[in-house]
């Protein structure tokens, strides 16, 4: 009985995982993907000495899971790949307000929250792309225009689930109202190809063999695409240019407020906010970077300038569930 | 006066067990009450109507097509010879180790518009193009599901039908039944337990699975609940709809102890196997070539896609990480399953002691994890930990002591329970099978030579339930290894499985990439499925029947 208990005991002290993490660690929980951040991490602890700890996972999931660790929670920041799911973390009062000049003159106010509780780290542009051998360049101009007659049968689109076009179809909710933005997704959903697909590469492949003609998606996915197989007939068209700008969304951070460490939290997304962090942040996913005075990799510089939206990004989480009802009542799947 | 002491402190440890495994459920069912009404008369409105019709056809369809695999399979194996019967009989095992979310990957893949079938047909025929039906589909979505856990019902009609023995379906025969009369009015009926209980895996797997139906963007119940909790930002509708999952499947188990009442499958004389019959002509060749078509699409054009697709990325993905992940892989997969064996041992002696209603609700109830997506029943332990976690805080203030931070919470133990609660089901059937096999006249007997307590368990107990412990054991543990959401949410820092690697890659569109975890996740699996082959064909040489 002895023996058992004493087994017992050492097993959960091997199994009470919660190892306070080291004074020069920081713990990221996080939404980008292991593969686009280890490497800049790595390098931070090289350079900085602060070892970063990081578990992924689906943004809402990190966010319900620190909301249910509560003040036990391990984690000083929370990484995720849009705006919404930054908003909604803030909106659940887990971040804290962070007063930082680098950050501030680093990111652009309609990247960051107004409130600075979050911040973009890095830009991406979710536009139009097209068959170039099927569509002119000059039958584009709106996102609101691939809703019109002329696009019937022609249109090929990811699924309404995925958060890139929730805040899309948000974003348009603020610009255009809610009446416009109806009957555009309306529009849409008519002139659908074929069923939504479950990714961007899934459009772009499917427009690139002729099912649909052109499709919306991130634009790093269609650089990884044309990386892989640069004679696929696709092209980028910047849309929206003489309005609102192209639709744009962040992959950014906030600090967890019960994080013990929030002076080296902010130390690190500072340190992420500047050109060398910035190049590498951006560049191992062909995104944008969110600190205007570094340039986009040359692969990316090549699909041209472009003019992006400026409102403010916390207006796509707040009118998330908005665009999700209203997408949903239009029957975009 | 000391046995009954134990019985009692049995009781009380199966009874702590139901408490473990209903707390998330229980979770659930409860904040499902507390949904916002705006969003829910939305969801009822608007997606409600769709999800039922479409689920309704996805489970219809899977149940349906199962069936007919894996009963005609197991048929087909268990009473005729053919040529590469023997084959057959191990490989159409093989594909439980293919995550269905793998197969939804590669056969989108293939079979897409812009795959390479399609793009070929354009090519070379394209007067026939046109006629190509959409894969992304219900259709498409039944097919694929079936492909990835027909094994399940293959297995079990397998072990129902050998362990008829061959004087029934003689008797069935001498007395002028025809073929068909015997298939169908013998043996079929009585493999019936068997083969539902294949079916109710299935009902559940299919109900609860979510990465193949969202590669097919066709919504489900599971994709509702995700939209209501990550789109909508509510997790009470979330809660809600997942609680209206936990009800159908108690509707189902309660249809299933309905049609199975006062039913009794024993049978006499089962140690003589069936003599497998000769086909000869076209029968033998219908039956090789049927065998071979599920085996091919089913398995091989899976892998070899796979191994394809490895080929291109392996450069870029492949890293020492990889050990890491295997190691992490088999390490969660048999601490999980040694918790669930454990649990589903001593569940069924609980209901093997005690035949009331109470406790047949309780236990089915605790089996209805694995109908629900895993991510909601994570949520669930992780509220019920998270509660846990501060009243143990709280005592320890009063007493004085402060505690670093949380115990339970982000430890690692919370992964092996979680993987209980959700597989409990899959391990308890071929157990308690078994164990409905220790008469109270074993028992007796032993008493009457002085064994009891632990070494009428260990003696006597155990050897006779050792198969049904084997094949449990082998199924939660592959069923572990291909877990992700329940991995995904609760996993400490450092361990990323294998799943969870095809998880971060599928997600970002990097099919090809994620192929590497694939086909290692699909080797690991198949150590154990393999196993379950071997000692399926040596059966009958070690534990009588009957």
């Amino acid at each position: 009985m002895t023996k058992i208990m004493t087994a017992l005991s050492l097993l959960f002290i091997f199994f009470s995982g919660q190892a306070v993490a080291a004074p020069d660690e920081l713990v990221v929980y996080s939404a980008r993907k292991e593969h686009l951040i280890k490497d800049l991490f790595e390098k931070y602890e090289k350079e900085q000495g602060v070892k970063i700890t990081y578990i992924t996972g689906k943004a809402p999931v990190l966010l319900q899971r620190i909301l249910s660790e509560g003040e036990n929670t391990a984690a000083d920041i929370l990484m995720t790949v849009d705006a919404g799911n930054l908003w909604h973390a803030a909106e659940k009062e887990i971040l804290v307000p962070v007063t930082s000049p680098v950050l501030d003159r680093n990111i652009p106010d309609h990247y960051k929250d107004p409130a600075h509780r979050w911040f973009g780290l890095s830009v991406r542009a979710r536009t139009i792309v097209y068959n170039t051998d099927r569509v002119k360049k000059e039958e584009l101009s709106t996102y609101e225009a691939l809703a019109g007659e002329d696009w019937k049968g022609r249109l090929l689109l990811r699924t309404s689930k995925k958060v890139y076009n929730q805040s899309l179809v948000a974003m348009f909710i603020e610009t255009l109202g809610e009446d416009r933005t109806r009957s555009m997704v309306s529009g849409w959903v008519t002139n659908l190809a074929a069923p939504p697909y479950s990714s961007d590469t899934k459009v772009l492949e499917a427009i690139a063999a002729g099912q649909g003609d052109a499709g919306i998606v991130n634009t790093y996915y269609y650089g990884r695409l044309m990386k892989e197989n640069p004679d696929l007939p696709l092209g980028i068209f910047w849309a929206d240019q003489s309005d609102n700008g192209v639709h744009v969304n962040v992959s950014g951070a906030g600090i967890v407020k019960y994080s013990k460490k929030i002076d080296q939290a902010v130390r690190f997304l500072e340190w992420l906010s500047e050109t060398d962090a910035q190049k590498i942040f951006a560049d191992a996913n062909m995104e944008y970077p969110v600190n205007q005075a570094v340039l986009p990799h040359t692969d990316v510089r090549k699909w041209g300038a472009f003019k992006p939206s400026t409102v403010n990004l916390a207006r796509a989480g707040e009118l998330q569930a908005r665009a999700v009802r209203l997408m949903d009542i239009e029957g975009y799947k | 006066m000391i046995s009954s002491i134990k019985f009692q402190g049995g009781f009380i440890v199966s009874s702590g067990i139901a408490v473990i495994t209903l707390s998330p459920v229980l979770f659930i069912l409860a904040s499902g009450m507390n949904a916002d009404p705006e969003i829910w008369s939305h969801l009822k409105q608007y997606v409600l109507p769709g999800l039922l019709k479409n689920t309704a056809v996805l489970v219809a369809g899977v149940v349906s097509v199962t069936a007919a695999l894996g009963v005609s399979l197991a048929w087909l194996t268990s009473f005729y010879e053919f040529w590469g019967r023997r084959l057959f009989e191990k490989w159409l095992i093989f594909p439980l180790a293919i995550p269905t979310y793998v197969m939804a990957f590669i056969y989108t893949g293939l079979l897409d518009y812009s795959g390479p079938v399609q793009t070929a047909v354009r090519e070379y025929a394209p007067e026939l193009a046109g006629l190509f039906p959409e894969i992304r589909s219900g259709g498409g979505a039944v097919m694929v599901i079936s492909l990835a856990i027909f094994p399940y019902v293959f297995l079990m009609a397998s072990s129902g039908f050998r362990s008829m023995g061959r004087s029934m379906i003689e008797a069935s025969q001498s007395m002028g039944g025809g073929r068909m009369f015997t298939l169908f009015r013998v043996t079929l009926p009585m493999a019936r337990p068997w083969i539902f209980g294949g079916l109710i895996l299935v009902f559940m797997e299919t109900l609860a699975d979510f990465g193949a139906v969202s590669v097919f963007n066709y919504d489900t119940f599971t994709t509702g609940i995700y939209k209501a909790w990550y789109g909508l930002f509510s997790v009470n509708a979330a809660a809600q709809l997942a609680s209206i999952l936990v009800v159908m499947v108690l509707v189902i188990f309660a249809a299933e102890s309905w049609l199975r009442r006062k039913q009794r499958f024993f049978n006499r004389g089962g140690h003589q196997p069936v003599s497998r019959k000769r086909l000869n002509g076209t029968g033998h060749f219908l039956a090789s070539a049927f065998c071979s078509t599920v085996l091919l699409v089913s398995f091989v054009i899976p892998a070899v896609q796979l191994l394809i697709w490895t080929a291109k990325a392996f450069a870029v993905e492949f890293g020492a990480h990889y050990i890491r992940l295997v190691a992490n892989t088999f390490f969660l997969g048999l601490m999980g399953t040694a918790v669930t064996l454990a649990v589903a041992v001593s569940l069924s002696y609980s209901a093997r002691r005690r035949a009331d209603l109470k406790t047949g609700i309780a236990s089915k109830l605790s089996l209805s994890g694995y109908a629900l997506p895993g991510t909601v029943l994570a949520v669930g332990i992780v509220h019920v930990v998270a509660w846990l976690d501060s009243r143990v805080n709280g005592t320890m203030d009063l007493l004085g002591i402060q505690l670093p931070g949380a115990l339970l919470q982000g430890s690692l133990i919370l992964l092996p329970l979680c993987y209980m609660i959700r597989f409990l089901t899959v391990g308890y059937n071929p157990v308690y099978s078994h164990m409905t096999r220790l008469t109270p006249s074993i028992d007796e007997a032993a008493r009457l030579m002085k064994v009891t307590g632990a070494a009428l368990i260990s003696k006597i107990h155990l050897p006779l339930i050792r198969r049904g412990l084997v094949t449990g054991g082998i199924l939660v543990l592959v069923e572990i290894f291909k877990e992700m959401p329940v991995t995904l949410m609760l996993r400490p820092f450092g361990w990323d499985t294998l799943a969870v690697k095809i998880f971060e890659l599928t997600s970002e569109g990097e099919w090809e990439r994620a192929a590497l975890p694939a086909v290692t996740l699909v080797l690991a699996g198949m150590i154990p499925v393999g196993f379950l082959t071997f000692i399926g064909r040596n059966k009958r040489q070690h534990v009588p029947e009957g």
